[in-house]
């Protein structure tokens, strides 16, 4: 077991995928001769060709488009957007194309593309690139929606991704890509769907996914430290179709629920599972469910207004002290 | 090159074949068995058989609009399950998932109707880069209407198919009308043909409505994209006789226009040159349209209404596969 980084293991298990199968492919902005904006594939290029590690031209609802058309014929390409925000354009063939071909052709056609791009806030992009849209992504039917909140997922999500016969999209951050994890020696291929609890309490129960499991990791720590309080955590890997049932198995063990999202609270992941919690085991509850999500605005320039806008650990601390009248 | 005499015979009864297919759609949406859009292609029918002919249907890949029903039928979709799926059955050729505008035969290679306009022009790019991955003969084959190359898709496939110099064969059947829009109120240069120069791809700019001149140019693109030269855009110049869809009035196009245009009908003119041609009679053609319109009725119409509707308990097939191991993290975790 090794301990590589995050952009490593997305890169790693392109080039074991690439190997594997000559149908899988790449493509996407500065992928190929460049390796990549966070070195997902770099060195591919010169391992694969061109034919098979394609730089595209800033044309990203087409581009997805022609990987989702090459799909249909056996490809398996791994679609690379360089960042969410731009992933508005490619909804349309994402949504469109991809997602509904198999239920509209009666199945008889599927598109097994897989595409990848990192969201999230990072240090002061601006509002045109700071972005988190595993909302939009979750509620297309026929679509899956995972996203990595370790170098060992990231790795086996992707190669489970690319073998998978539906579309997915994998929801990375851009925050991540240097953060460091163990990722098994051996192949490996992590579930598409389901949650993992990666800290087993009793008290409270903290949903996270993605970069938002750190926080949850972190508050849990402080929680147990200073406050006496034990959170579980749960890792919601899987944005569609979430685990109804690892929601309901944890929350009626601890009986309360605290979700934590880098998202705007607004019909969000959140929203989603809290739903769920009411709709699975409301009487189990023993405090009304919460929300640490971001602010519902336009992520600012200025510093200090960015980090205001997004949640963090402290915040997470606050919200389960708050449930328990502390 | 041109066409046999009886290859002009089968295409003349393909073609009125598919006039009276669509003629029948009509009655069927009006007597409420068909529901939805429905989007009807009397008057362009050289189009899709003229450029079908001179390609290889079933074995090139096609793909397409909404206006969908005559291709999938040229590339052998089976006109009973074409019929069944407007009807909304089980039995159609997407059983019933699909409808009018997404009619779907993948064995037949017609990877099929798409609705967003503008949205196969990506899609066959990648079933050409596909094609040219897997170094395999087979070409794409894309037709859509002019007023879907108003898209930025149009413009962003164009460009990657030229840079990867893909085998992929654009037709623009050009009808003049994006819904009630007329070309030159929503378009800046009329001529389609002149907007791929930008990308440097081959065109052409035939007249949709005679078969046989579609058929030649066909030939000449066909080749041109099956010898690895590249993309080739293909504008056939038509008209269609009806509206948009069974919801445009049609108001908008003079009669006179009409009239000009029906002077012109594709299915009309390769009768009359055969007849002239001394290789058919009235006699023979009004025999042949008794043949089809019985077809039409007592196999094609009857099979779909005698149909069974789809399962509700079902309604959630098909939106992902079924049992995919790699799911659950592969066959070993299976």
């Amino acid at each position: 077991m090794a301990e590589i980084m995050f952009w490593e293991a997305v890169r790693r298990a392109h080039d074991e995928e690439m190997t594997n199968d000559p149908n899988v492919i790449c493509m996407g902005e500065d992928i190929g001769v460049v390796g990549g904006t966070y070195k997902a594939t770099k060195g591919l290029y010169d391992k694969y060709g061109p034919e098979r590690v394609i730089d595209t031209p800033i044309s990203e609802n087409s581009y997805t488009g022609l990987g989702i058309g090459a799909s249909f014929l056996g490809v398996r390409p791994i679609i690379e957007i360089m960042s969410v925000n731009f992933a508005w354009l490619a909804l349309d063939q994402i949504a469109n194309s991809a997602a509904k071909v198999r239920y509209m052709s009666g199945g008889q056609l599927v598109a097994p593309v897989v595409v990848r791009s990192p969201g999230g806030t990072a240090h002061q992009l601006g509002a045109q690139h700071s972005a988190r849209m595993e909302k939009v992504f979750m509620g297309v039917a026929g679509l899956r929606v995972v996203t990595p909140s370790t170098p060992k997922q990231a790795y086996g999500m992707l190669k489970s991704a690319v073998r998978c016969e539906d579309p997915v999209f994998i929801n990375e951050h851009e925050l991540m890509y240097n953060m460091k994890g163990e990722v098994p020696d051996e192949e490996y291929f992590h579930p598409l769907e389901g949650s993992e609890t990666v800290r087993e309490g009793r008290d409270v129960t903290l949903f996270g996914y993605n970069i938002s499991v750190h926080w949850c990791l972190q508050a849990a720590e402080q929680l147990s430290q200073k406050h006496g309080i034990e959170a579980e955590v749960i890792d919601l890997y899987s944005l569609s179709p979430l685990d109804r049932q690892g929601i309901t198995k944890s929350v009626s063990k601890t009986h309360r629920a605290v979700v934590v999202e880098e998202a705007e609270p607004i019909v969000g992941v959140g929203a989603e599972v809290m739903a769920i919690i009411n709709e699975e085991c409301f009487f189990e509850l023993d405090a009304p469910p919460m929300r640490v999500s971001a602010v519902h605005v336009p992520i600012p320039y200025n510093h200090t207004m960015e980090k205001a806008a997004i949640p963090n650990a402290k915040d997470v601390v606050a919200a389960v002290l708050k449930m328990f009248g502390k | 090159m041109s066409l046999k005499i009886d290859d002009k015979k089968r295409l003349l009864r393909e073609m009125l074949f598919s006039r009276r297919f669509e003629e029948r759609c009509y009655e069927a949406y009006v007597e409420r068995k068909i529901g939805g859009f429905l989007h009807l292609y009397p008057g362009q029918e050289a189009c899709a058989h003229g450029v079908l002919e001179a390609a290889r249907p079933g074995f090139d890949y096609v793909i397409t609009s909404y206006r969908d029903h005559v291709h999938a039928l040229k590339c052998g979709a089976d006109p009973k399950a074409v019929m069944a799926e407007l009807f909304a059955k089980e039995t159609g050729i997407c059983k019933g998932r699909g409808g009018s505008m997404h009619i779907f035969d993948v064995d037949k290679h017609f990877m099929g109707g798409y609705a967003l306009v503008g949205g196969p022009f990506p899609l066959a790019a990648g079933i050409a880069k596909a094609l040219q991955l897997q170094k395999r003969e087979e070409i794409a084959v894309c037709f859509l209407g002019d007023a879907a190359n108003n898209q930025g898709t149009f413009h962003e496939s164009l460009n990657m198919a030229a840079l990867w110099n893909l085998p992929v064969l654009y037709v623009c059947e050009n009808n003049l009308y994006g819904i009630g829009t007329r070309i030159d109120r929503s378009t800046a240069v009329v001529d389609q043909y002149k907007r791929v120069s930008g990308y440097g791809i081959a065109a052409e700019q035939i007249d949709g409505q005679d078969v046989e001149a579609v058929y030649a140019a066909a030939v000449k693109a066909v080749k041109h994209v099956r010898s690895g030269k590249g993309p080739f855009f293909l504008e056939l110049m038509t008209y269609r006789y009806r509206g948009h869809s069974m919801s445009d009035s049609n108001a908008y196009r003079e009669k006179a226009e009409e009239r000009r245009w029906s002077k012109r009908d594709p299915i009309i003119m390769l009768r009359d040159r055969l007849i002239e041609a001394g290789k058919l009679t009235r006699e023979d053609y009004k025999a042949l349209d008794d043949e089809i319109l019985e077809e039409i009725e007592n196999e094609i119409i009857k099979f779909a209404e005698e149909s069974p509707e789809p399962d509700v308990a079902e309604l959630e097939k098909y939106v992902f596969a079924e049992n995919d191991p790699w799911v659950n993290g592969g066959p070993a975790n299976g």
